[in-house]
């Protein structure tokens, strides 16, 4: 059986972030990811990061995993594995499970850390299941890694970083976005996003939903229709809309099914997309051999995972005995980064999202 | 209450004009500067860190709005650039004639050639005037973000935002 001290799995910004940490410390690292090449999300993500220079900010996010696997490979002590999915995590032994479509391997590790990030929201409403009916997250993948148009005229569903994001992306990509539409009364993600998908032209309906979608084979209109305070449809409101795409951006939930498997505490937390492990300010979950990083402990933003992968990283190699250089100032100064990146209005909600899902006190 | 950019995403210049990222009046009359249009306070700070003139302050928090020192600014247009928001822009009524120069960030292809003639577009995407390509710039320190300059009639330099994509 292969071994290891440390087992990342996801290579997505917060995978990514928690290798380098632990490869530095000079643990034997195994990085795993499904994919077939590192990234997660990052590589759609073809606009700037926000943030501060030490989350990259500026940078584009298609450009991150480069930049971090050009450190990563040349760490003799990390090995990475792609391809392949950790299908299994069994506690009482440390042992994962692993398959690469050919091959099961089994891997013990000594920590554990999940990076798995988080799925799509689905929304009921009616012809949901019509062909042109899309997640978010395909149409970018459809897009930004294939090159292939989803459709020609897109309604977009839901006003998040995400919503709005994908929306500027289509329209890079010449592909027409006829609305944008958000049940709640205001505009969920950044604003600066939301200012530049208007000067692009695109009307955002807020306190508005896709009630049905029509078509026969494919889409070929949405209806929409007003929504009041309690989220119940105006009578009366409905209007067809015109597109061949009706775009899903309304929320993720984090992906957590290997901290179930570990045993973890898990708490239910609204604002952090649904099931969380209960973690320590480090990132430990409550079996001290697994800690989580990334959207997996709570759906946030990809520099925020960055900052919480690292964390995971240096405390999983502390755990093992390994030196990490200056420890205590980097671990203090990325709490800080987290502390300011969750500040003002729009951290609100995750502030207290965390606060709840952390054990009391910080600290197990 | 809900400020209408919370419901529509059209930023009013009014709102601008009331920031600390907005330039005085008259300022732009003396030479090309910066008009930060970033109202929301959000966890970013590349224009700060961008400008080597020291011209824009974010501080500590960095969800705190953009600050501009209007002395300071050159109007070189690098925080255009840098802003993943997309949310900065350069006035400059410094020149005679009819016309003002207005410098936009532009990430769609083709970015239009210096010389074209296009149409201007305000921040609701409403196209308000033809105008004219007067310099492009896309080194690689703007990483693919191209800082294009308008010439507009005066009375669109807070208006003119964008360009109609071709
Ligand atoms: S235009 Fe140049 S000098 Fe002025 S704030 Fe922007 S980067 Fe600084
Ligand atoms: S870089 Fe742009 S979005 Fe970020 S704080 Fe500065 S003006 Fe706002």
């Amino acid at each position: 059986m292969r071994e290891t001290d440390i087992a990342v799995i996801g290579a997505g910004p917060a995978g990514l972030a928690a290798a380098l940490a632990c490869g530095e410390s000079g643990a034997t690292t195994l990085l795993v990811d499904f994919m077939d090449a590192p990234g997660g999300q990052l590589i759609k993500q073809t606009h700037k990061f926000f943030g501060s220079e030490r989350q990259f900010a500026g940078t584009r996010g298609i450009q991150i995993p480069d930049i971090i696997m050009d450190q990563l490979s040349k760490m003799p002590n990390v090995a990475l594995m792609w391809g392949t999915n950790a299908s299994g995590y069994y506690a009482d032994s440390g042992v994962l499970t692993l398959e690469d479509g050919a091959r099961f391997i089994k891997a013990k590790a000594k920590r554990v850390i999940i990076a798995t990030g988080a799925a799509e929201k689905p929304l009921a409403f009616e012809n949901n299941d019509l062909p042109g009916v899309y997640g978010a997250g395909a149409v970018q993948t459809l897009m930004n890694v294939h090159g292939v148009k989803p459709g020609d005229r897109v309604l977009m569903v839901g006003s998040g970083n995400i919503g709005l994001i994908v929306s500027y992306q289509l329209i890079q990509a010449h592909v027409e976005v006829v609305a944008l539409v958000e049940a709640a009364g205001r505009i969920g993600g950044y604003l600066v996003h939301a200012a530049k998908l208007r000067r692009a032209g695109v009307p955002i309906l807020t306190s508005h939903t896709v009630v049905r979608a029509l078509g026969e084979e494919t889409v070929r209109a949405a209806v929409v229709a007003e929504v009041d305070q309690s989220w119940q449809v105006k009578p009366g409101s409905e209007r067809e809309v015109a597109c061949d795409v009706i775009c899903l951006a309304v929320g993720l939930t984090p992906l957590v099914d290997m901290m179930w498997q570990a045993g973890c505490e898990m708490k239910y937390v609204p604002a952090l997309g649904g099931h969380v492990p209960v973690r320590d300010e480090n990132m430990r979950a409550s079996n001290p051999a697994v800690y989580v990083a990334g959207d997996a402990g709570g759906v946030e933003e990809a520099s925020s995972a960055m900052i919480s992968g690292e964390i995971a990283g240096i405390s999983a190699a502390r755990s093992l005995g390994f030196e990490v250089k200056e420890a205590d100032a980097r671990l203090a100064q990325l709490k800080a980064d987290l502390a300011a990146i969750r500040s003002g209005p729009t951290g609100e909600k995750i502030c207290a999202g965390i606060k709840c899902a952390t054990v009391c006190g910080g600290e197990w | 209450m809900l400020r209408d950019i919370e419901k529509n995403g059209i930023v009013k210049w009014e709102d601008v004009q009331a920031s600390r990222g907005c330039p005085g009046e008259g300022r732009a009359k003396k030479g090309p500067v910066a008009v930060i249009e970033c109202l929301q306070e959000i966890p970013c700070n590349p224009c700060e860190t961008g400008c080597r003139f020291g011209a824009i302050t974010v501080g500590d928090p960095i969800t705190n709005l953009p600050v501009l020192d209007e002395e300071k600014c050159t109007g070189c247009g690098t925080c255009v650039a840098v802003c993943p928001g997309l949310a900065i822009f350069i006035e400059d009524e410094s020149k005679d004639g009819p016309e003002a120069m207005v410098s936009v960030p532009y990430e769609y292809m083709p970015v239009p050639e210096r010389g074209a003639e296009v149409r201007a577009t305000d921040r609701s995407g409403q196209v308000i005037c033809d105008a004219k390509v007067v310099n492009v710039r896309k080194p690689k320190g703007f990483n693919k973000t191209a800082v294009v300059t308008l010439a507009v009639p005066r009375e669109y330099v807070h208006v003119a935002r964008g360009i109609a994509i071709q």
